[in-house]
């Protein structure tokens, strides 16, 4: 049976990691800018996996632990956050959000 | 073709696709189901990788309570179709040429460098998967102290998150 290179994964990785930037770049709701980061987070743990196949340790793993949690922590910071802009702004538009914009 | 060809591109497919409705579906819940859709189909490749562990944390952390917060977030605040505005000037001229720039230079670079050859002609080594017990020795053991400090993590990001949540007096 043969095997999937690991070069796949690493081009599959790489093209969600694009997409995940191009959302990040166009999207204007707030809530889907997070979903962006989320998909190039996936992207990134697809690479860990991927590189920890490749060289057979087990760190890699480790690191796509550590990247969900900080992923899970950033999640319900970033939404409660979202959730104050909603009450203070009444706007998910970033666009909207500009007090800071010279 | 074989097997893990097909499940590989099948579910290579899956995750692009739901990767694109995700930019192109204009209600955030739509967004969201998508985003979910890619990570089921990664949990899946993660268990073609042989990480069967991460495959469930995957799906049990990721696709289950993160997402399911999103979802609930989208809920409360009742978010609607998103407004488009016109693309800036800046995204167009300069971000489309780096964004077409970054692709080439990681696709040269998986093609041409010795590090990216390694990587493509190794045929993704020893298919056993990888013992739960061993991941779980390495996190325990040797990465004991980032472990420790994830958890101080979570809880700075607990409070910050009821701070910011709380009424204002």
């Amino acid at each position: 049976m043969s095997v999937v290179p690991v070069s796949y994964y690493l081009v599959l990785s790489g093209i969600l990691f694009g997409l995940g930037v191009v959302a990040f770049v166009f999207k204007r709701n707030i809530i889907t800018i997070f979903m962006a980061i989320e998909l190039m987070l996936n992207a990134v743990n697809l690479a860990f996996v991927a590189f920890a196949r490749a060289h057979n340790q087990l760190d890699g793993l480790v690191f796509v632990f550590f990247v969900i949690v900080v992923a899970a922590a950033e999640a319900a910071v970033g939404l409660a956050i979202v959730i104050v802009i909603m009450h203070n702004r009444e706007t998910l538009n970033v666009e909207r959000v500009n007090l800071l914009k010279f | 073709m074989s097997l893990p060809f097909l499940v590989f591109f099948a579910c290579a497919i899956l995750a692009v696709a739901g990767a694109i409705v995700l930019i192109v579906a204009r209600e955030p819940i739509h967004s969201a189901l998508a985003l979910i859709l890619v990570m089921m189909a990664l949990a899946v490749l993660y268990i073609l990788l042989g990480a069967e562990f991460i495959a469930a944390v995957q799906i049990i952390v990721y696709a289950g309570a993160v997402m399911v917060l999103f979802v609930f977030v989208i809920m409360l605040l009742n978010a609607g179709v998103e407004e488009r505005t016109d693309w800036s000037k800046i995204a167009k001229w300069i971000g489309l040429p780096l964004g077409f720039f970054l692709l080439l230079e990681v696709a040269h670079w998986l093609a041409h460098s010795s590090v990216g050859k390694a990587v493509a002609n190794g045929a993704g080594g020893p298919q056993t998967a990888f013992s739960t017990t061993e991941l779980s020795t390495a996190l325990f053991r040797q990465y004991l102290f980032p472990f420790e400090a994830t958890s101080i993590l979570i809880l700075i990001a607990i409070l910050g998150a009821l701070v910011l949540a709380r009424k204002a007096e």
